[in-house]
């Protein structure tokens, strides 16, 4: 029993990091049909400006929790930049493009700014700060979760909640969905589309900071190369959930997280890929639009 | 404009006739190896070793009285990328070459080597077989082979640390995977230890929770790795963070400097095994003290591998009196030379004689051989 709730926790921390980052992918997507391949580096990139704050708030004297809040909040506002700076420069001016030139782009967008990450900073292993102290009252069950899984798992709770308010009850949620249903009508009712879309990617890396500098106080290093591993996994996790799905992306990557813990420690880490993506292709094979998905008729 | 044309052609024919006039005066030493991405770690030492030695050698006349000249191409540690650094290397005229680095790109480029007839030394190739199958007679290494480090690590583990249940993992890859099976085979063969786990982790994965989580369910004692440091200190993290007392032993790919920081405090009390501590010979805290003279750093991993394996090299050739692909070969089997690694020669197979492993343990953040 024990050690089938290390897997479970250990698959929940994973998984909720992947939904943090597919939800990046899920709702672009859903807004503009593009897959944008360079969400990963953002995440990637996230981490990078925490690990910089965190050093120079080590120099000033702060202590963990206030860096990484700090860390934190600087990491999203950088994220954001890169994210609404990547939609301006690759894909807007592609918006009336076929819908292979985006996704070149976006791929060449990926490439740029791992290689700039990787010239800027070093193409080594850095050291992550542990950010997340172990707090005493969970020292009992130390063995089972640990305070940065029960730091990771509370934050994107939050998260989620904040991100299904805003789409839900605010108006720029109503805007989002009208966006997402139909591009032009919503245009014509007077939405500021190029604003939504700003404000998706925006929101998209926000997302994936935030996972970003979980995941590296919590598995103690980064590098430039990080966030395209990762973004392979959640790029898969909203596959999985049905891409465009929001609660989709949650879900599939909880499913993917558990999927990978469970066949590494029932099985074998040796086929843990390959039973995530065996997964992966028997729930295509069943629901080709994801678990959540809607197969949408083409528009004509 | 017809005569221009043909004035312009005959001008860059003489161009190209005097470019290869000058370069048979001189010897080539390729050196291929990651000298960007995340293992350039591993390769720039050794570049910069061979840089020293030919900036020396060719301050003292060069070899048979020719400059040598040194072609150096990256192969960031892939096997795909090798095979093209192999081929450019060839077609570059390469008499010898120093590398590659990271066992499965040697792997992937020895073929091209062999059937030009170049003779290739690898400072850092560990992989058996490279030298055991007996498939390439030209490749050498002044390193030891993995199954002389993996018997020192079970050796280790037995005698010393006393260890009865022990977990073995590798990261799939040529060099972790050659390690792990040695040290399973190994384990196997005393008898006196049982082999709870043998599994491959994949490299890169976000965490490692759902393996570290297994060492804890079989009760291991000691978990033996074949790997890289990236793996290697989110083990050790990970391990900390569930409290598991299992012991750390791993290879020569961890001990690096890059796994102290990276790990911190939860590398102390880790093992690795890797080259003795040579410092005690002269040649090699000379080569240490030329290395700090030109970039005042400490020098890094293989550096000293990758000094003897240059001079090896140029040794044998000016010995053979020429560049042939035989001569050379049949001088770095038969006579003796006076490197940073100890004075060797090589054996039949290609592996350096009288070069060892010795165990280091994790200490306050440093590594400390043990005698």
């Amino acid at each position: 029993m024990e050690y089938f709730l290390q897997l479970f926790f250990g698959g929940l921390t994973r998984g909720s990091i992947y939904a943090l980052i597919a939800l990046g992918y899920t709702m672009v997507y859903g807004i503009i049909q593009l897959i944008n391949f360079a969400h990963g580096e953002i995440y990637m990139i996230g981490a990078f400006v925490a690990l910089i704050v965190a050093g120079v708030c080590t120099i000033y004297g702060l202590s963990g929790v206030s860096i990484l809040i700090l860390a934190g909040v600087i990491a999203i506002i950088y994220s954001c930049a890169y994210g609404y700076t990547l939609e301006k420069v690759a894909y807007r001016p592609l918006r009336g493009a076929p819908r292979l030139s985006p996704l070149i782009s976006a791929i060449g967008m990926s490439i740029f700014l791992q290689n700039y990450v990787l010239l800027a900073q070093t193409p080594d292993f850095l050291p992550f700060p542990r950010l997340i102290p172990d707090f005493d009252f969970m020292e009992p069950v130390a063995h089972i979760i640990g305070s940065p899984e029960l730091v990771i798992l509370i934050t994107t709770v939050v998260t989620m909640i904040l991100l299904t308010l805003l789409i839900k009850k605010t108006r720029v949620g109503k805007a989002m969905r009208a966006t997402q249903q139909d591009m032009n009508m919503a245009r014509l009712v007077g939405v500021n589309v190029d604003r939504i879309i700003s404000l998706t990617f925006i929101i998209g890396s926000a997302l994936a900071a935030i996972g970003g500098v979980l995941v590296a106080s919590y598995i103690g290093q980064v590098n430039f190369y990080i966030g395209f591993l990762a973004g392979v996994k959640a790029f898969t996790a909203a596959v999985l959930g049905g891409i465009g799905s929001i609660p989709g992306a949650v879900l599939g990557g909880l499913v993917l997280g558990w999927a990978e813990s469970f066949a590494a420690g029932y099985i074998s880490s040796d086929y843990e890929d390959v039973f995530t993506f065996g997964l992966l292709v028997l729930i295509l094979i069943l629901r080709p639009a994801g678990i959540l998905g809607k197969s949408h008729k083409q528009k004509v | 404009m017809k005569k221009m044309t043909v004035l312009i052609s005959t001008f860059a024919l003489f161009l190209s006739i005097a470019a290869t006039g000058f370069a048979a005066d001189t010897i080539k030493l390729g050196v291929a190896g990651p000298h960007s991405g995340d293992l350039a770690p591993y390769g720039i030492p050794a570049m910069k070793a061979a840089q020293l030695v030919v900036k020396k050698i060719n301050a003292n006349g060069g070899v048979l009285g020719k400059q040598v000249e040194l072609l150096i191409q990256d192969d960031q540690c892939k096997p795909e990328i090798a095979t093209n650094t192999a081929t450019k290397l060839v077609t570059d005229g390469a008499d010898v070459v120093l590398g590659h680095i990271c066992s499965g790109a040697t792997k992937a480029a020895l073929g091209i080597y062999k059937d030009a007839k170049i003779p290739v030394m690898s400072p850092s190739a560990t992989n058996p077989p490279l030298t055991q199958s007996g498939d390439y007679p030209n490749f050498f290494r002044t390193i030891a082979s993995d199954d002389m480090q993996a018997k020192m690590a079970v050796d280790f583990a037995i005698n010393k640390l006393g260890v009865k249940k022990v977990a073995v993992l590798h990261d799939k890859g040529d060099y972790g995977k050659g390690f792990a099976e040695f040290a399973k085979k190994y384990l196997d063969e005393s008898g006196k230890v049982e082999v709870v786990l043998y599994e491959g982790i994949t490299p890169g994965a976000m965490d490692y929770s759902s393996i570290v989580a297994k060492l804890g369910r079989y009760k291991a004692e000691a978990l033996i790795f074949g790997g890289y440091h990236p793996e290697a200190s989110k083990l050790v993290s990970q391990m900390q963070r569930k409290r598991l007392k299992t012991i750390f032993i791993s290879d020569d790919g961890v001990k690096d400097d890059s796994f102290l920081k990276v790990a911190g405090d939860a590398a102390n009390g880790a093992y690795v095994t890797g080259p003795q501590d040579l410092s005690s010979i002269p040649l090699n805290a000379a080569a240490t003290a030329e290395f700090k003279a030109e970039y005042g750093a400490e020098p890094g991993a293989f550096y000293q591998e990758g000094y003897s394996a240059a001079l090896a090299l140029l040794n044998a050739i000016e010995k053979a009196g020429s560049t042939d692909y035989d001569a050379v070969t049949k001088v770095l089997r038969t006579e003796y030379v006076e490197t940073p690694v100890g004075k060797i020669k090589f054996d039949s197979k290609g592996d350096a004689e009288g070069v060892g492993f010795s165990v280091y343990k994790v200490e306050n953040g440093a590594f400390t051989e043990l005698k």
